[in-house]
């Protein structure tokens, strides 16, 4: 292996690609060439920062220099003053707090601050490379299981242990759900991962996938394993053009080193994964009406019971975990449970993905513990409002979740804390919305994403939603605002008691939470 | 019936069916509960959610309709916030409707109409503005009208089309609000493959599906129903026939035996002629090359006297009389009575003699009797299913539904041979393509590699057949390879079928034209027979060997004598003892020798030695083969007679023409395919001046001097169970609405007949095996006439048409003669698509328009026999069958050129 004195990490990701990330990696490199360094210096492609607006961003190892907002016209400064002569170009540094957090810069002051379990490798090595992932144990979890013939029951017992919960958003158990399929009959299983990240404000599935496409397979491979399935799909969002590109990079280098296919490491388990693309229906991302999907027909959910755990593709036993939750589950296997216990709540353990957005200073991705706070994200991570504006309302867990006022900041953020304070964690998203946003504006463009995205499958959500968005029209001329608000309480909650799937029934969340700590806004306006 | 179970619906003990519907299992026990979207024919949808109970146990509300029965269930049907919350999803569903009840179809019969009353919701109390905005109506398809703004997207009928017909052209377009039922995901109905069905309209709990004939003809109360057999098929599907006077307006599937409440675009649009002004009201007598108006009395003193006349002068096998597949048993019976006991001959044959002519002889000798073994719902549950010259889909397209759910929901192996690319072939595992005329060398090509692959049934073999030594040699000498060279279906796909037959648990065989129209039509039925044997695949639920008969009443034809070979009951006329027996039990002197058979009355007709022919309900100048010869032979009778509804092209030819009832006017029996005899009932009341087939036919015998004094159809039945054993137990007043199949022997009420033939013992003792060589058709493909010809039936249309080229409906779908040419011939001919277009045999001349498809093989041509206009069977071969004397309507030679 050649070593090198500088190694710079350019984040390739949509966002960057979008800013000329590939025009400034290219001049970089023919102007590294031109000086001769390219034995001193590593150019290496990396995923995503996990923060946004930063536009191109590289960062330079060792030292922890991050700079960011660059543009080509930067590239001969960084080259003569860091690369050549060793000096930090102050003026194009960034740090956010996110970023100190991630390098470990931050202290010793908050232990649980200090790790990221899911993102960890994101932005830190290069995801096109699995010798990358290798050197930072990858695949040891899946390996380890089979050469050390760790069973089934007992890779169960281990994530049934951690607590973990799944990660799209309903926080259903993910041991349990692998014990349902464990025992459920069948010749032909399946585990399918869901990154259709369709959540409105919600990316952080993305980040992973482009991140560190590796860690997902070996969840996949270890949840094959544990529950006795042989084929893998990947339901991907057919918009994330990057993440298919790396994971199917990731699927090929996989199968060029044996970790998928038949026999692996010699022990009788064999596993395949395919990807599949959907086609951008919100509704897919509820694991039933993405089986549907899957199966070529339209995306509209099933009647459950039967679950997908004993009843899923094709009429199998199928898993459906969502990206994050598979991510979580080799570093619990190589670290143990207790270890995975050691992070979150005590009814909610481990890290969360938040994704903050909104007019906040830093929006992106923030992998934090569960039971972190909403302030702390918000002004610790998110550097806190905009300059001139003021926090009026926050949008937690997706467009389905509740809207809170500034009263609601300090609750923790966990599965169980969230629904008993009348919201839902969900998806993580975190929407902050400042003092310039009309909220009855905002229950309108809510309702019209519901309207457009209702499946049309049951009559509460397919009627429900179009009513609602008219009576949310009504309510900028109406006379009788607060009858109308009445009204539209009342049909969510018929909405939510009965609505075939989540969509519809979460609907009340948003409807009933703007009525609840901004009614008094609309009935002025 | 399952396990009984104890469950508690709103405090009250109820006794339900385990795994039984929950909202089904709540309303049978007299809990009204709502809902819109469950339908018992489909799986539930829980779409309307109307149905929502809270369970004790179960979070949150559920759907009923969604659960099933298991014991200790605690449900919540009712209470306030239940009622509460329907009212709601009312109130949704009202703000998406189209107001207007008081023009709807289907006003007053509404699942929607009775909610808005039941919980108060009109479009003006709505707590929200109700949708304003209409979407365009869908009406291009010929017989349904889709509203949109009426349809509430329960999914019943996009179910019913794929769940129960097996169709799936109906889905949901778009999305959310703007969801509507499509078909083909947007496109016209009319350019989808929907055949029009209407299974749909039946599903539909509102009216956003309603029948385009019916609208503007009734409102739901005026209408009376009446249940009946539909007139058209031999699947003998129960129709619910409602009427407005004695005008029919609609017509629905009946949950019949055979049907389940199916139906196809015959039977449920094809009524409309029952109505038409072309109706023989009065009996015409031909005077002087013109028809005139004649009484009763006079038309009928004239036959009986020209019958005495013609019977004195020439001998009673000078006259000869046609039955009919399309009238009731009741009317067959009489009429080969008569034609025996009265005119004194055996000369009495029928359309069968050129559909299943081959199957019965060809089954009769193999299994003792020739009819379907098995009954059309096994299909279903079939392992694996062979369809070999049946288009079922058009033909018997209920039947067909059953073999696409086999396929559908059961994952049943579908094997097709078929020359034609036909409908079924979409579900089919394997379909082999062979050479019209070769089935004996791929049956028995089939039968080798079961044979040398050891995949025989040994025990069967040896403990229910014989002949099995003789039968194994000829089958040793037909290798795939040599099947294959005179079939041309590849080789290996021989080998394929016959493991996947031979391979499953119940095997069923069906067949129909393609095998028995052939000149080794008979060879080929015992082909069929040894291969179900062969594999023990006969004489079990499920496995068996299928021919489909092809009228409504063509097996009940059949069974009553309507053949000159024998009595009622497959009575043979040759033995003595038989014959003893209708003596004494009509009273009369009778011949013993075999009669003359459809073609070869038509024979006789031309030579001169059949002077006078009856024919009740046919219509020979469009059915037989080789038309130019049989119109020769109609000119030179010297009195023909022919009893029908309507003028048919065969009636021009006749002295007398008497009027008589429709099935949808007349009390009697058919027997279907499944061997099942079935009640029709007048549900309307016949034109002033017709009468009944059997009365006119009593009519005559009385003028001739035997006495007939049936005052209803039940008396002659009565006759009949008394002198035939296999309808010895069928009697009127016990068949109710599932009929008998027969053989049904005994009177006891519970004796319904016998689901599937032969368990344990043949009709004939043992299964025989018949050694069958390969001969090849009569007439091939030659240089003077380098095409293969083949005739058939489609869906639109019955028979010669008489009945369905007068439905506006069915002429919307397929109005005129047409030829399916294959691409290869257009191009040597340079035809278009619906260019006009030469067809010529040897035997006769069509102009006809030319459809281009690959649905036919290579240099094929495929002719509908329906249009009388281009009739096909100016051209088809009347060579026959030895043995059964069936013609070869399925093979023939022929040129086409560009008009």
């Amino acid at each position: 292996m050649d070593f090198y004195n500088y190694y710079a990490l350019l984040y390739i990701d949509d966002s960057t690609v979008a800013a000329g990330v590939k025009e400034f990696e290219e001049i970089l490199k023919r102007k590294l060439a031109a000086a001769d360094l390219l034995n001193s210096v590593k150019v290496l492609e990396t995923g995503s920062s996990g923060l946004k607006d930063y536009g191109i961003g590289l960062s330079v190892y060792p030292g922890d220099i991050h700079y960011g907002n660059l543009s080509t016209a930067d590239i001969d400064e960084i080259i003569n003053e860091h690369f050549i002569k060793g000096r930090v170009v102050t003026r194009l540094i960034v740090k956010p707090p996110e970023e100190q957090f991630r390098t470990s810069e931050l202290g010793p002051q908050d232990v649980r601050l200090q790790n990221r379990i899911v993102l960890s490798l994101s932005g830190v090595i290069d995801p096109e490379n699995i010798f990358e992932y290798f050197a930072e144990h990858g695949y040891e979890a899946i390996g380890k299981i089979l050469e050390e013939k760790v069973s089934p029951e007992k890779v169960v017992g281990i994530i049934k242990n951690s607590g973990l919960q799944g990660r799209g958003g309903a926080g259903f158990p993910t041991g349990l759900k692998w014990d349902f399929t464990r025992k459920a009959e069948g010749n032909q299983k399946y585990i399918i991962c869901n990154a259709d990240e369709g959540e409105p404000g919600t990316f952080k599935d993305r980040l992973i996938l482009e991140g560190n496409p590796h860690l997902v397979l070996e969840g996949m491979l270890i949840a094959g394993y544990a529950t006795g399935a042989a084929k893998g799909y990947i339901y991907i969002r057919g918009e994330y053009d990057l993440s298919i590109k790396r994971m199917e990079k990731a699927l090929s280098q996989a199968y060029e080193y044996n970790l998928l296919g038949h026999n692996l490491f010699g022990s009788g388990f064999s596993f395949d994964i395919e990807i599949k693309k959907g086609a951008g229906a919100y509704v897919c991302g509820e694991e039933t009406s993405l089986i549907e999907s899957m199966e070529g027909k339209r995306g509209i959910p099933r009647l459950k019971p039967p679950f997908p755990g004993t009843h899923g593709l094709k009429g199998s036993p199928t898993v459906v975990n969502n990206v994050e939750t598979l991510a979580n589950i080799a570093p619990i296997l190589l670290k143990g449970a207790e270890w995975f216990r050691s992070f979150g709540t005590k009814s909610c353990p481990g890290t969360k993905v938040f994704t903050i957005l909104g007019d906040v200073r830093y929006t992106g991705i923030v992998e934090l513990p569960m039971g972190t706070t909403l302030r702390q994200i918000i002004y610790g991570y998110g550097g806190g409002m905009r300059e001139q504006r003021s926090l009026k309302a926050v949008h937690l867990g997706g467009t389905s979740g509740a809207v809170f006022d500034e009263s609601m900041l300090d609750i923790p953020l966990d599965y169980d804390s969230v629904r008993n304070h009348g919201g839902m964690l969900g998806s993580g998203a975190i929407l902050v919305l400042s003092n310039t946003v009309n909220m009855r504006d905002y229950l309108e463009s809510v309702l019209l994403f519901f309207k457009h995205e209702s499946c049309g499958k049951c009559v509460p959500c397919r009627i429900g939603t179009a009513r609602l968005y008219d009576m949310v029209k009504l309510l900028e001329t109406s006379d009788n605002k607060e009858l109308i608000l009445n009204e539209m309480d009342k049909l969510s909650e018929t909405m939510n008691k009965t609505s075939f799937c989540p969509l519809g029934q979460s609907l009340k969340f948003p409807v009933q939470s703007i009525h609840q700590y901004f009614g008094d806004e609309i009935l002025r306006s | 019936m399952g396990k009984l179970v104890t469950i508690k619906i709103d405090g009250k003990e109820v006794k339900a069916e385990e795994g039984a519907n929950l909202l089904q299992a709540a309303r049978d026990a007299g809990f009204d509960i709502p809902g819109l979207c469950y339908y018992d024919k489909v799986s539930p949808s829980g779409a309307c959610r109307l149905c929502v109970v809270k369970i004790e146990g179960m979070r949150g509300l559920t759907a009923s309709c969604t659960v099933k029965v298991s014991e200790g269930l605690n449900v919540t049907a009712f209470d306030e916030e239940l009622e509460d919350h329907r009212k709601s999803l009312t109130e949704l569903l009202i703000s998406e409707h189209k107001f207007g009840c008081m023009t709807c179809e289907v006003d007053a019969a509404c699942g929607l109409e009775d909610l808005a009353y039941r919980y108060d919701v009109t479009i003006d109390n709505l707590p929200y503005p109700a949708r304003k905005d209409l979407l365009p109506v869908e009406a291009t398809s010929p017989v349904i009208l889709y509203d949109p703004n009426k349809c509430i997207l329960c999914e019943r009928c996009v179910k019913a089309c794929y769940e129960i017909q097996g169709k799936g052209i109906l889905s949901f377009a778009e999305r959310g609000i703007d969801t509507y039922v499509a078909t083909d995901l947007g496109g016209l109905w009319v350019d989808s493959d929907c055949d029009g069905c209407g299974e749909c309209i039946q599903a539909c709990p509102v009216g956003a599906l309603v029948p385009k004939p019916s609208i503007g003809k009734a409102r739901r109360w005026e209408v009376t129903k009446e249940e009946t057999i539909c007139p058209y098929c031999g699947v003998g599907c129960r129709i619910e026939v409602e009427k407005k006077g004695n005008e029919i307006v609609k017509i629905n599937g009946a949950d019949g035996p055979a049907n389940d409440g199916r139906l196809c675009v015959k039977g449920r649009f094809g009524y409309e002629y029952q109505m038409n002004n072309d109706r023989l009201t009065t009996p015409l007598i031909r005077e002087n090359g013109q028809f005139r108006e004649a009484s009763w009395d006079e038309a009928l003193d004239l036959v009986a006297s020209k019958f005495t006349e013609i019977k004195n002068n020439y001998g009673n096998d000078a006259v000869a009389g046609l039955a009919s597949a399309r009238c009731t048993n009741e009317d067959n019976y009489v009429f080969q009575k008569f034609m025996r006991a009265v005119i004194g001959t055996n000369n009495v044959d029928h359309c069968a003699r050129l559909c299943h002519a081959s199957t019965v002889a060809g089954l009769a000798r193999a299994f003792g009797s020739g009819a379907m073994t098995n009954s059309i719902k096994e299909f279903e549950f079939a392992d694996c299913i062979l369809v070999t010259g049946s288009n079922t889909t058009e033909t018997h397209p209920v039947i067909s539904t059953y073999i696409k759910n086999a396929v559908i929901n059961h994952g049943a192996k579908l094997i097709v041979v078929d020359p034609r690319r036909i409908d079924l072939v979409k579900y089919a595992t394997l379909w082999l393509r062979q050479k019209n005329g070769t089935d004996v060398a791929w049956l028995n090509g089939m039968m080798n590699v079961i044979v040398n692959e050891g995949l025989a049934d040994k025990a069967f073999i040896e403990s229910r057949t014989e002949g099995y030594e003789e039968f194994e040699k000829v089958v040793k000498e037909y290798t795939p390879e040599k099947a294959s060279e005179i079939s041309g279906i590849p080789k290996e796909q021989i080998i394929e079928a016959a493991r996947v037959y031979a391979g499953a648990e119940n095997a069923s065989i069906v067949f129909s034209m393609g095998i028995t129209q052939h000149v080794t039509g008979t060879d080929n039925v015992l082909s069929v027979a040894n291969l179900a044997m062969l594999t023990g695949n006969v004489g079990k639920l499920y496995s068996g060997v299928n021919p489909l008969r092809g009228q409504n009443n063509v097996q009940g034809a059949c069974d009553l004598g309507g053949l000159p070979n024998v009595y009622p009951g497959y009575q043979k006329v040759n033995d003595p003892e038989i014959k003893a027996k209708f003596e004494a039990k009509w009273g009369a002197k009778l011949d013993d020798k075999v009669g003359l058979s459809v073609t070869e009355i038509m024979d006789g007709a031309g030579k001169g030695t059949v002077k006078a022919l009856y024919i009740m309900g046919e219509n020979p100048m469009v059915s037989d083969p080789n038309l130019n010869h049989v119109e020769e032979s109609m000119e030179k009778l010297d009195f023909l007679v022919v009893q029908d509804i309507f003028d048919t092209e065969t009636a021009k030819f006749a002295d007398v023409i008497l009027p008589s009832f429709s099935s949808y006017e007349k009390w009697g029996t058919f027997t279907n395919t499944e061997r099942r005899i079935q009640m029709i009932n007048p549900v309307l009341d016949p034109p002033e001046g017709t009468k009944d087939d059997w009365d006119i036919i009593q009519n005559i015998s009385k003028r001739m001097g035997y006495e007939m004094n049936y005052t209803n159809a039940d008396e002659i039945m009565e006759e009949i169970s008394d002198v035939s054993p296999i309808y010895g137990g069928v009697h009127f007043k016990k068949l109710g609405n599932d009929g008998v199949q027969w053989p049904c022997k005994t009177d006891a009420e519970e004796d319904r007949g016998v689901l599937f033939l032969h368990e344990g013992t043949f009709s004939r003792g043992l299964g025989h095996f018949s050694p069958v060589d390969f001969i090849p058709p009569a007439e091939l493909p030659d240089n003077e006439y380098p095409y293969m010809l083949s005739t058939g039936r489609i869906l639109f249309h019955y028979h010669t048409g008489t009945m369905t080229r007068k439905v506006g409906a069915l002429n919307a779908f397929e109005s005129g003669p047409y030829a399916e040419i294959s691409p290869e011939i257009a191009e040597r001919i340079k035809v278009n698509e619906d260019d006009e277009i030469r067809v010529t045999s040897r035997r006769g001349t069509i102009v006809t328009k030319a459809r281009i498809t690959d649905k036919v093989a290579p240099m094929s041509i495929f002719i509908p026999f329906h249009f009388a206009e281009a009739a096909a069977n100016r051209l088809t071969n009347d060579a026959l069958d030895p043995v059964a004397k069936i013609p070869e309507l399925k093979v023939a030679a022929c040129q086409v050129e560009k008009v």
